[in-house]
């Protein structure tokens, strides 16, 4: 480390230059459209059309919901934290959703959903800072006890959403959904928050190194808290989303696509590292693009849908270890 | 993180003139996992008083039997947790053992039982090999590459069986999980006893040493010439054997079912924090850990006993989770003891 840190200066600006270029965010942008290109070719070579409007609609609107959770978990990784509850957090947040519809209107409903968001990213946050539990268990608790509940309460789809509101899930502006204009709008509010604001940097700090940052005055607790309330809100987003899709509430919308793994998997895929203290949204969003488009080569191609969980994981774990080699001539 | 154990290692040498000499004893004895060791009375104290029947031979070995599975992974996860890492990837090895024990016996129906399990076990050996390597030689985080690996066991398996598996196995192997030896001990509960004597061993030679030293700190141990490494690969190897073995025991007591294993990695660190072994790795013993399986074991065993519906189950377990973890993270010493900064570390 030191060795690096002396030889440091000397390369200053070629090493700018280099370090722009390793910067994770770029390399999943770059390998996002690689897979885009290399995914057209072979999907034209099977005969088939990659980028048809209504594909690239289906694309886009598989990316919002992941891309929504996996925005919300950069916040809580880059702080040093984690967050397992996100599945159940949604299942729970369509029910409230499409219940509170049923007999009230769109806007309770959207702040019955935030408001249960955030109580559960504060009791997440309480329990990780307060408790001193480790994440990792904590907000699996909290999964364990949100479970419970869904499953206690509701042994299917329940609820209705208006159809004002499923117009969230459906409508398009010219070739974009609506939807991607949550996501991006969520993206760059968070982009802003952890890029630009004293908040922002303390995450950074507090993420890369707990102690020091409490030791040069960051109170780390405060800031553990309020990325996990704002992850939660980006979950509850995703949940409203998702109610407007499903037109009612799912208690399984979660857990089926495995939004907890998959969420932490794409942060990682986009060069977030998971410890903390390094990555950002940016990359974040080509991660959750990269897996959409795998996975809509692959159903063009009909693939076996168990098969593309092979191809999944091997992708994940060769990204990771592709960004480790990197990591590792700079900082090791 | 090694600042705080030297931190404390400092603090304790300084109570232990203090405190008094059997409490030292006692608490030396049980390590960090005390916490764990008076849940799993309370737990056992209030099965009997929900069932008086509970403490009646067979049915206290079935309880042990029905846990078997879930204490031989914690002593597995135990071994990677304590180097530093996770392994997510047991659930998935134990679902893929059993759909695979299924379909090697539709193909060769006359394979002997030893021979079956045998090479089930290396096959474990052989995930653990692998995600062993890639998170040392290649330094991915254990969380990713074992989460990967949990992605590509589980897809190699459907994909292979066509989604459902099929196939049964045959008597002799199902005995494992299910039959008994001498007519009354069944066969789980000494595996367990074999593992769980095998774990205490391994830690207590010099291999668990360096195991603890590499969870402790990497590079302390590496300067001190301990093969950090190895020492890790041999702990995923491991820890995939004895998912490997769980598989057995699960196969053989339910069936061949596609969920044979799902969630079981998720209890099985459960299990092992429960114990009071810190995620991160260095401190801990195994068979806290182990306790920590029977504890949650006794625990749903406890909750159906009582009737609670089965959906409420995972709300008192969580909440049961967070609050022994925090009651075993809160520093008690702290009129004693100057607070030594805690590091809520997490493994990378």
């Amino acid at each position: 480390m030191s060795g690096a840190a002396l030889a440091r200066p000397a390369l200053k600006t070629t090493a700018a230059r280099k370090s722009r270029l390793t910067d994770p965010a770029v390399g999943v942008w770059l390998a996002t459209a690689a897979t885009a290109v290399l995914g057209w070719l072979v999907v034209a070579l099977d005969g088939g059309q990659l980028y048809t409007q209504a594909n690239i609609v289906v694309i886009l609107s598989n990316c919002v919901a992941l891309g929504l959770v996996a925005v919300g978990q950069t916040a809580v990784i880059l702080t040093g934290s984690l967050d397992l509850s996100v599945a159940y957090l949604i299942g729970l947040g369509t029910l409230v959703a499409a219940e509170t519809m049923e007999g009230g209107s769109v806007l309770t409903a959207v702040l019955a959903v935030l408001a249960l968001s955030a109580g559960v990213g504060l009791a997440n946050g309480l329990i990780v800072t307060q408790l001193k539990v480790n994440a990792f268990i904590a907000t699996l608790g909290t999964a364990f006890i949100l479970r419970g509940y869904i499953e206690d309460n509701y042994t299917g789809p329940a609820g209705k959403v208006t159809a004002s509101f499923q117009r969230l899930g459906y409508d398009r502006i010219g070739p974009l959904p609506v939807s991607v204009f949550l996501l991006v709008a969520v993206a760059v509010v968070l982009w802003l928050v952890i890029r630009h604001t004293r908040l922002g940097h303390h995450m950074y700090a507090t993420g890369g190194d707990e102690h020091a940052a409490r030791l040069s005055g960051v109170r780390t607790r405060r800031t553990v808290v309020i990325a996990h309330v704002l992850c939660s809100l980006c979950v509850g987003a995703a949940a409203l989303f998702l109610a407007s899709r499903l037109g009612s509430g799912a208690p399984w919308a979660g857990t089926e696509a495995r939004y907890d793994l998959d969420s932490i998997a794409a942060v990682v895929l986009g060069g977030t590292v998971l410890a903390g203290g390094r990555g950002g949204v940016a990359g974040t969003l080509g991660g959750v693009l990269l897996l959409a488009i795998l996975d809509s080569v692959f159903n063009q191609l009909s693939v076996d849908p168990f098969f593309k969980n092979v191809v999944r994981g091997v992708v994940i774990i060769a990204a990771v270890a592709l960004y480790a080699r990197r990591g590792s001539r700079r900082s090791a | 993180m090694s600042t705080g154990a030297a931190h404390e290692a400092a603090a304790d040498t300084r109570t232990a003139t203090a405190t008094a000499a059997p409490r030292r004893r006692i608490t030396a004895l049980l390590g960090p996992g005390t916490p764990v060791y008076v849940l799993l009375v309370v737990l056992l104290a209030a099965l009997a008083l929900s069932d008086p029947s509970f403490y009646e031979p067979d049915r206290f070995l079935a309880f042990v039997k029905r846990a078997a599975p879930l204490v031989i992974l914690a002593a597995g996860q135990y071994l990677v947790i304590v180097s530093g890492e996770f392994d997510l990837s047991v659930g998935a090895i134990v679902t893929a053992g059993v759909v695979v024990a299924a379909e090697l016996y539709g193909s060769y129906p006359d394979a002997h039982w030893l021979v079956m399990t045998l090479v089930l076990l290396l096959a474990g050996a052989a995930v653990g090999l692998a995600n062993g390597l890639i998170t040392t030689g290649l330094r991915v985080p254990s969380f990713i590459t074992t989460l990967g690996m949990m992605l590509i066991l589980e897809g190699a398996v459907f994909y292979w069986t066509g989604g459902s598996p099929h196939g049964s196995m045959p008597e002799d192997f199902r005995a494992l999980g299910r039959g008994s030896a001498f007519g009354w001990l069944p066969w789980a509960v000494l595996a367990c006893l074999a593992a769980g004597v095998l774990a205490v061993a391994l830690m207590r030679s010099d291999f668990g040493r360096t195991l603890i030293a590499t969870g402790d700190s990497e590079r302390t141990a590496a300067l001190a010439g301990v093969r950090v490494h190895r020492v890790r690969v041999l702990a995923f190897v491991l820890s995939g054997v004895a998912a490997a073995l769980a598989a057995v025991l699960v196969g053989g007591f339910s069936g061949v079912s596609a969920q044979a294993g799902r969630g079981y990695e998720f209890e099985a660190i459960t299990a092992v924090v429960l114990g009071g072994v810190v995620l991160g790795g260095g401190r801990g013993s195994v068979v806290a850990a182990m306790a920590g399986a029977f504890s949650l074991q006794a625990l749903f065993t406890l909750l159906n006993l009582r009737g609670v519906s089965g959906a409420m189950e995972s709300t008192v377990q969580g909440v049961i989770v967070i609050a022994a973890v925090g009651l075993g993270a809160a520093d008690w010493s702290r009129p004693r003891r100057r607070r030594t900064h805690s590091t809520r570390g997490k493994p990378s």
